[in-house]
């Protein structure tokens, strides 16, 4: 039963998260960031993208230097 | 965001989810036994329209802000996977998808598989292949078109260019009976990678309590400069890893997802 709970789960992990848990992580800071700014008079907008121009290419610098 | 650009996108991820799944399908029906492969095939579909027919009413009852948030999360971290991959194969650096080859792999394992009854299924190795591609596959189309359709209010549209896209594939399969290794995957996975990104920072951004500028005109710049640091990324990775390219993608060979 407990095998198959941890297969479930990681079934789910690899489905969302994938190879890297570091973008998940970047992604949900990226989130949480620009909801604590939009709640002041700030633009919230740019946070996330930002986040995406940084995220993307450290995951793949990564995974290449692996090679 | 245009009904035009929410159909495109759904149905073009979904197509790529039904060419995967047809590859599965078609080898465990060739090599083993049609009956039961199609057996597993209505199954899986069972299966999902289970899931749809639960999440569906669910999440249409969430509020659109906490769902943006939470979608636009998932839909942005789960596009950022297909678009870190589709780099890594425009780049060299993980093997191209490969239809053919996959449903050769498929083949030989279907045909080393001892052959089994259980119950009303003939065979039952032909059987759980399909079953499990479709799920798997499927769970994809679910996700995706349930992301889309719920974000912009529009599930049956998003349902429509779902069913669409798996139809259209599935007969192509069922007309050819080979692996529909002309479709350009690698090309579309691409397409898409991009599109997830950029609807899912679109949501979660809006989810989070941002606004952008220009509202929903912000996905016409978003999604085009997204695509454009992705190829500029490919081309910087190629021209530091074209030493390395071929060992890698050597080594990738047969363990590519």
């Amino acid at each position: 039963m407990i095998s198959r709970l941890r297969a479930f789960a990681a079934f789910w992990y690899d489905f969302v998260i994938g190879d890297d848990w570091r973008v998940a992580v970047g992604i949900v800071v990226a989130l949480a960031v620009t909801y604590g700014v939009s709640r002041s008079s700030l633009a919230s907008w740019w946070i996330v993208p930002v986040a995406v121009l940084i995220l993307l290419p450290y995951s793949l610098w990564r995974a290449t230097a692996r090679k | 965001m245009s009904t035009t650009a929410l159909f495109i996108a759904v149905f073009l991820a979904c197509a790529v989810e039904a060419v995967e799944a047809t590859t599965i399908v078609l080898a465990a029906g060739t090599t083993r036994d049609w009956r039961s492969a199609l057996a597993g095939v209505l199954c899986g579909l069972g299966v999902l329209a289970v899931i749809v027919a639960v999440l569906g009413p669910a999440v249409s009852r969430i509020p659109l802000q906490s769902l943006r948030l939470v979608v636009g999360g998932l839909l942005l971290v789960f596009g950022l996977q297909w678009l870190r991959k589709a780099i890594l194969r425009a780049s060299g650096y993980k093997a191209l998808h490969d239809e053919s080859e996959i449903f050769a792999r498929q083949v030989h394992a279907a045909a080393q598989a001892p052959a089994g009854r259980r119950g009303v299924v003939s065979d039952w190795y032909a059987f759980t292949l399909s079953f499990k591609g479709v799920v798997l596959e499927g769970l994809e189309v679910v996700f995706i078109t349930l992301t889309f359709g719920s974000n912009q209010h529009d599930i049956p549209l998003a349902a429509s260019a779902a069913v669409s896209a798996v139809v259209l594939i599935a007969i192509i399969g069922f007309v050819i009976r080979a692996p529909l290794a002309r479709v350009p995957e690698n090309t579309m996975k691409f397409v898409v990678g991009v599109m997830l990104t950029g609807f899912g920072v679109f949501w979660g951004v809006e989810g989070a309590g941002g606004k952008w500028p220009g509202s929903d005109a912000a996905l016409l710049v978003l999604v085009p400069a997204i695509a454009g640091y992705a190829l500029m990324i490919v081309a910087v990775l190629r021209r530091r890893g074209s030493g390395q390219t071929h060992a890698a993608v050597a080594k990738e060979r047969g363990s590519i997802a």
